[in-house]
């Protein structure tokens, strides 16, 4: 890259190639290079900064940083797993994001194969459909979505979050799929059929096992849009059934503790694994 | 043998108004190699697709062995299929991919499915390769894995679609023998789709000239060859060259044509129409190994003038290509037997001595094939 | 002739079924099936609820929400802050964001991975988790005023948080990655010898940057700042954290009038004036933003 910005070769141009001596080209390329690692180093320090600095917070013994710290400590965790308001909210969201992830999975598969290898009858308007909850406002949704649970007892409720869950976390799983899709060969699928296999041989036993990348991909952002979920989550809770994301929304706004820290990590953890488990399917799959 | 014989009667397709396949008729004997061939767009693969069950037919009917197919799913067919580009399962080994179509078959005998992929495995020549993964082979390979996959089952009939195109010339030929040996071998019904005339030609019992989806004509290569029943075949099998004439006489089997230079020449009119009449303007065909020639004044009468523009060694033959002196638009290519040095050079001036059996005549409407 | 007994077996009733249509396709009917359920859900939890929502907005089919909100000028001024801190959160993403995209575009596989990493992982991350560092990090006698304090930048600590400008950091934080992952996919699809053509062509490093990389990169930064314009214009939870009462945003007035005034039908207008603005620039940048092409880079 460095290469590429500052150093240059003007073969046509041997007048040029004086001006460009070396002692410039160096300096040039020094300062160049220096200016855009500073710029860039610190963009990447601002974006990953903020996100990891719960770790060290929520192992410290003050409820604020300091460097360097006076101990460790794992209490916070310790008061995050010993709170039943907590546990509470963190078993409700779990087991939505694990419906969700099953629902928007194979609604989402479903779909892709649909618009990407079936004849539908409108099939660019239930795409711009589909993808629609990624682009409307959440802050909206969450409000309609309110308005219309609300008089069917359907707020902190189960069905109620795997209803908006899956809405918001499907077209992640038919982008994903759709993009698998693409690449897959069709003439595997008639090569299937040739060898006697019917449509729902020829999707299990070749179809499936060539798209599963796509399809893990899809059920892994599923899992996080719905379990990462706040705004929405934070409008269809109530006191009877809250989700992690409200729970952290609330504890943020009024009682601002370093066991939000500790929530915090697990849910980086969670993520980081999640993340780290696809690039290792995708790197095994090419590899 | 394990070949049946296949029939299309009146077979159609068409995609909306395009018609892709037009009254379609083939009768295949069992055990038979028929080629498909054309240019791109003449319809073969898509009359290969409806053999397969890929494409409905819009009209017709595909019998094989006695039963009706036409209305039958791909996957009850028992037709085998190797695709363009092998179509192998990826995430299949080898003998996986061979196994497939058995258990597919409900051949649920665990040992008889081994056996049989072994023997295939055998029969193509890849016995210690059957635990790895398609990428790990050569395309070559790969391309044995495919015709024992669609051999595995003994299929009435196997097509061929395009099998060879993504191979080197030389794994090329050699593979054209291969397939041979193995069709041959197993007396099954082949039908190959290529647009290489030449791999038609080597393999084939017969072949079909398509173009424009419509079948031009259906025989075995050297009545392709000798005997074109058109111009486009006349062009597409083999080379050709064309000379313009004009009609004066056609009558008694026999035609009188006069050539651009006065050349009189009487000819069998094999290939021509009988509505070709006196006056009208007329093609004359004739290989590049049926031209004769001979230095300026020594080939006697009825002969064309002509200047050499090129004379090149190609190994069993020397071209020549020649420019005819009363029609400088008109390049002939004429092939002589390689024997000694380069016989001309180029600007000699040439007598062209056209083998009267060797000509054939067609109507000047027809376009050519290239 | 033998062949497989199945092969000679007459063609059954049920076997008859039309090819007419190619097997490359699902047949009209599967693939109908196969989207169902997507529709159902997306009109249950979805389609209705938005459309009731913009029913409320008119209830009894007069416009006196909209009246009250045209003639406030708190509200006006909120919608405009709204669109004004949505331009600066996507400009600050843009001039932040390529030159990350082009470092992750041209680096060596290994490093172009750690650049990529440090975009992922706070993408993956939690909203509420950044927000919540960000909280902490602005805070009275957090770490960036003690920061400054020990310099000797400044004499005591600043107020930072519920400010608009923390709301501006923090989202811009927040956004960045989607920025830089259209930006980036499009980069990495040119051709390095497009470049280097420029260059013996006689172009400097800087002008083959200018006329060649720069304009070919385009369709990615389209796509990507009205990706982030459109995520920033109803973005709820960071301002709601972050910023405070001065700082109000369209997303946050909403949420005001819904959890504190409990005023739905009012609440109800102005999501649809939020809906329309974001759906208005959506649709004037449908090309650009080719949606499912600019969405998919996020993975």
């Amino acid at each position: 890259m460095s290469t590429d910005l500052t150093h240059s070769t003007n073969r046509l141009s041997p007048v040029r190639d004086l001006y460009d001596s070396a002692a410039v080209q160096v300096f040039a390329k020094a300062f160049g290079v220096t200016i855009l690692a500073v710029v860039i180093g610190c963009v990447l320090f601002f974006l990953l900064l903020p996100t990891l600095i719960v770790i060290p917070m929520s192992l410290s013994e003050k409820d604020y940083i300091e460097f360097p710290t006076s101990g460790l400590t794992l209490k916070w965790y310790r008061a995050y797993f010993s709170d039943p308001d907590w546990m509470a909210a963190t078993w409700f969201s779990l087991k939505i994001a694990l419906a969700t992830t099953a629902t928007a999975t194979i609604m989402g598969t479903m779909a892709a194969l649909a618009i990407v290898r079936g004849r539908l009858p409108f099939s660019s308007a239930l795409q711009a459909l589909a993808l629609g909850p990624m682009i409307v406002p959440h802050i909206v949704l969450g409000v309609a979505l309110y308005l219309v649970f609300s008089p069917l007892q359907l707020t902190g409720n189960f069905l109620g979050f795997l209803i908006a869950h899956t809405v918001l976390a499907t077209p992640y799983v038919m982008i994903t799929v759709t993009a698998a899709l693409q690449r897959f060969d069709p003439a595997l699928e008639l090569a299937a059929l040739n060898c006697g296999a019917n449509r729902l041989q020829a999707f299990a036993l070749v179809v499936l096992p060539n798209i599963a990348p796509g399809v893990a991909a899809g059920a892994v952002f599923a899992f996080l849009a719905s379990f990462d979920e706040a705004t929405v989550a934070f409008f269809i809770s109530d006191i009877g059934g809250k989700s992690i994301g409200r729970k952290m929304f609330e504890d943020i706004d009024f009682n601002l503790t370093p066991v939000i820290a500790a929530v915090s990590t697990v849910l980086v953890v969670i993520s980081l694994l999640l993340m780290g488990a696809i690039h290792l399917a995708n790197a095994q799959k090419r590899g | 043998m394990i070949g049946q014989y296949l029939s299309l009667v009146g077979l159609e397709k068409h995609f909306g108004s395009v018609r892709a396949v037009t009254s379609l008729s083939l009768e295949i004997g069992a055990g038979e190699f028929v080629s498909l061939v054309g240019p791109s767009g003449s319809g073969k693969t898509t009359a290969l697709n409806m053999i397969a069950g890929f494409e409905g037919p819009s009209a017709g009917k595909i019998v094989i062995g006695g039963r009706d197919v036409t209305h039958v799913a791909p996957n009850r067919r028992g037709i085998g299929m190797v695709f363009q580009k092998y179509a192998l399962f990826p995430h299949l080994t080898v003998r996986q991919n061979i196994a497939f179509p058995l258990r597919m078959r409900r051949q649920s005998n665990k040992t008889r499915i081994a056996t049989r992929v072994g023997e295939m495995l055998e029969l193509v020549q890849l016995s210690s390769y059957g635990e790895r993964y398609p990428q790990q082979l050569s395309g070559g390979q790969q391309q044995r894995v495919a015709l024992a996959r669609a051999l595995a089952f003994e299929p009435p009939v196997l097509l061929m679609d395009e099998p060879l195109g993504a191979l080197d010339k030389k794994l090329r030929e050699a593979m054209q023998f291969e397939i041979k040996r193995l069709q041959e071998r197993l007396g099954a019904t082949v039908v190959y789709v290529t647009h290489d005339q030449d791999e038609a030609l080597t393999m084939s019992d017969r072949v079909a000239v398509m173009a424009g989806g419509e079948l031009k004509q259906f025989g075995t290569p050297t009545e392709l060859y000798r005997y074109p029943n058109s111009a486009f075949v006349a062009d597409f099998i083999g080379r050709m060259n064309f000379i313009e004439g004009n009609c004066v006489e056609n009558a008694g089997g026999t035609a009188v044509v006069r050539l651009s230079d006065d050349t009189v020449l009487s000819i069998r009119a094999q290939g021509l129409p009988a509505t070709a009449m006196a006056g009208q303007t007329i093609k004359l065909a004739i290989r590049p190994e049926r031209v004769r020639v001979a230095r300026r004044g020594e080939g006697g009468s009825g002969c064309l003038a002509a200047v050499v523009q090129t004379c090149v060694f190609v190994g069993s033959v020397h071209i020549l290509v020649v420019r005819l002196e009363s029609r400088p638009d008109v390049l002939l290519q004429i092939q002589l037997p390689a024997e000694g040095g380069l016989p001309f050079q180029e600007r000699d001036t040439v007598d062209l001595l056209l083998d009267d059996g060797a000509i054939h005549l067609f109507a000047n409407t027809e376009r050519h094939a290239a | 002739m033998s062949g497989p007994s199945e092969v000679l077996q007459p063609t059954s009733p049920h076997q008859r079924r039309s090819t007419a249509a190619s097997a490359r396709f699902y047949s009209r009917g599967v693939s109908v099936c196969l989207a169902a359920p997507l529709v159902v859900a997306l009109a249950i939890g979805f389609v209705y609820p938005v459309t009731r929502l913009v029913g409320l907005s008119f209830e009894g089919g007069s416009l006196e929400q909209y009246r009250r909100l045209v003639a406030e000028p708190l509200y006006l001024g909120v919608l405009a802050s709204t669109v004004k801190v949505a331009f600066i959160v996507t400009i600050a993403s843009l001039l932040l964001g390529f030159p990350v995209a082009y470092l992750m575009a041209r680096l060596r596989h290994g490093i172009a991975m750690v650049v990529a990493a440090c975009v992922f992982i706070p993408l993956w991350t939690s909203v509420l988790v950044r927000s919540y560092a960000w909280v902490v990090l602005l805070q009275r006698n957090g770490i960036v005023n003690t920061l400054l304090a020990d310099a000797g930048i400044t004499d005591g600590p600043m107020k930072l948080i519920y400010t608009q400008g923390a709301v501006i950091v923090a989202m811009t934080h927040v956004l960045m990655p989607f920025m830089i992952l259209p930006i980036y996919s499009t980069l990495r699809t040119l051709p390095p010898d497009y470049n280097r053509a420029a260059r013996n062509l006689g172009a400097g490093a800087f002008r083959a940057f200018i006329s060649i990389t720069l304009p070919l990169s385009l369709p990615g930064v389209f796509a990507g700042s009205v990706l982030c314009f459109v995520l920033a214009l109803g973005f709820y939870i960071t301002p709601a954290l972050v910023g405070g009462p001065g700082s109000m945003l369209m997303a946050t007035l909403i949420g005001q009038q819904t959890t504190v005034l409990l005023d739905w039908p009012f609440a109800a207008a102005l999501s649809t004036v939020l809906l329309t603005v974001t759906l208005i620039f959506v649709f004037l940048f449908r090309k650009t933003l080719s949606l499912s092409k600019g969405l998919h880079s996020v993975h």
